[in-house]
């Protein structure tokens, strides 16, 4: 017997054959080189899946996959084929058909709907929001002391054009009950055994209502890459990756919190203003983790790099929070002893990556160079990260050595 | 399994050709390569890990976290995760990631 996916894979080499023969094949994956993550055991091969350009292989199965740093500093927006991927299981849909595709809405609701794609487009004109996608434990490598879980550089985040429908107007389509208090999502990725317990998040009603929560159908002007949730996936902006569920196919208001695995074991900070514990230690109380912490990087120069001494020097970065907006950059090249102030670029909205530049001169020798973000709601970048027992939030001040001469 | 139907194939092909999302509705994962670190036990790990995610999970973990940590670890799998680890075999799994990592 031939499964149908072999089929047409075998049908597509043919045709994508004669077209001109575009590698487009699972086969063509290699790694042929490797990356190296500055933490200790930090070697990762450079990967390349289908749609994807050469990306950090963090694990196979499921796959996670991270962005390379320089890609930040190509532009604002984060290509989809250099996105950085995250599964939690290994059942991951490798065979979805569009035209059958249906998005279930129940629960407490006075309607029960069923959306194809069509339907869902139809049901609101489409909106479009810039916003960051950034994953819970991005930077968690760095972290000392180090903990289990993803061992990951700054690379998975990503900075992309969302083109969707508000979850607003999907539940008002349904018609939410009095009585709701959350609302959980569930996509088409699952678990290899029924024993483990199947990837769903949930968000307050009031949150979920809040016209800004998207099911994002597009995204830099194309469908979804497939490792990054097609045909769709939520789209939560300001708040961390766990809640943007991919492959989106359920939606259930609740009456009461959603009360699985993935929200009251997993995905939780320490409930104090740091977010933190003492190093090695357990935290009492936790909550959900929520909105992202304000964060900026150089991507201009790289760690290690040479630079030309007593020039000028013109550095270039991005700068990010949850929402409120980055008020302003500042950058230093003496490890942090005094401040300049850096230009702000292009607003995309108050989600997204905000560009910075500035220029420095060095003298002969190593510098340390930081930066560090101010957002419009006044919060900055500690000098000293905070720990956390997940590693999650990571948001220090980044130093960046290089060397004039 | 399903079987395609000529349909299905010529729809694929058409959009093929006109340029279109051609593999919009299937997906091929590159096979795997990451392989366990060799030490005593590591035939414990294949067996017993390999289920439900690939060796890389545990070849990327920070080096020489120690005995509790990987105790702590296997011990999730079963208990959190649902793993059809034997009990037997718990302590065996985590003294090879203990040792070997």
């Amino acid at each position: 017997m031939i499964s149908r996916r072999l089929m047409l894979k075998t049908a597509g080499s043919a045709a994508l054959g004669a077209a001109g023969g575009l590698a487009f094949s699972g086969l063509a994956a290699r790694a042929a080189e490797i990356a190296t993550l500055p933490f200790a055991n930090g070697e990762r091969p450079l990967v390349k899946y289908p749609g994807k350009r050469a990306l950090i292989g963090q694990t196979a199965r499921p796959p996670q996959l991270e962005t390379p740093f320089s890609v930040f500093n190509e532009g604002l927006i984060t290509p989809n084929d250099a996105f950085f991927v995250r599964y939690h299981l290994s059942d991951v849909p490798l065979d979805i058909d569009p035209a059958a595709y249906r998005i279930e809405v129940k629960g407490l609701v006075e309607k029960p709907v069923s959306l194809s794609l069509d339907a869902l487009k139809s049901l609101h004109d489409p909106v479009e929001m810039v916003a960051v996608h950034q994953c819970s434990g991005n930077s968690r490598g760095f972290f000392e002391p180090r903990m289990g879980g993803g061992q990951l550089g700054n690379g998975a985040m990503g900075n992309a054009r969302w083109k969707g429908v508000p979850l607003k107007a999907v539940l008002d389509k349904a018609g939410v009950k009095p009585g709701a208090v959350q609302v959980s999502f569930g996509g088409l990725d699952g678990p290899p055994l029924a024993e483990t317990p199947d990837f769903a998040k949930a968000l307050d009603i009031d949150h979920a209502r809040d016209g800004e929560v998207m099911i994002a159908y597009a995204m830099n002007g194309e469908d979804l890459p497939w490792l990054n949730g097609f045909p769709v996936r939520l789209v939560v902006p300001g708040w961390y990756g766990t809640y943007w569920v991919k492959h989106l196919n359920e939606i259930t208001v609740l009456d009461k919190p959603l009360d699985n695995f993935w929200m009251k074991t997993a995905y939780r900070i320490p409930d104090n203003d740091c977010a933190c514990t003492e190093p090695g230690k357990p935290a009492e109380k936790t909550v959900p983790i929520n909105r992202f912490k304000v964060r900026s990087f150089i991507t201009s120069v790289m760690e290690g790099d040479k630079v030309q001494a007593e020039a000028p020097l013109k550095l270039r970065g991005i700068a990010f929070d949850g929402g409120s907006g980055i008020k302003e950059v500042a950058v230093s090249s003496d490890g942090g002893k005094t401040w300049q102030p850096t230009a702000l670029g292009e607003d995309l909205g108050k989600y997204s990556f905000r560009e910075w530049t500035a220029t420095v001169k060095l003298a002969k020798g190593e510098h340390e160079l930081r930066v560090r973000a101010t957002s419009n709601e006044g919060k900055t970048q500690p000098e000293k990260q905070p720990w956390n027992p997940s590693g999650y939030m990571r948001n220090v001040i980044e130093t960046t050595r290089v060397v004039a001469a | 399994m399903k079987f395609v139907s000529i349909k299905v194939l010529v729809v694929a092909a058409a959009a093929m050709l006109a340029g279109g999302y051609a593999l919009a509705d299937s997906y091929e994962l590159p096979d795997e390569t990451a392989e366990f670190r060799p030490g005593p036990g590591v035939e414990l790990a294949q067996t017993n890990c390999t289920a439900c995610h690939s060796a890389d999970y545990i070849n990327t973990q920070p080096p020489r976290m120690g005995a509790s940590f990987w105790e702590a670890e296997v011990k999730k799998m079963k208990k959190t995760y649902g793993a059809p680890i034997e009990d037997a075999d718990l302590k065996g799994i985590a003294d090879y990631l203990s040792a070997t990592y």
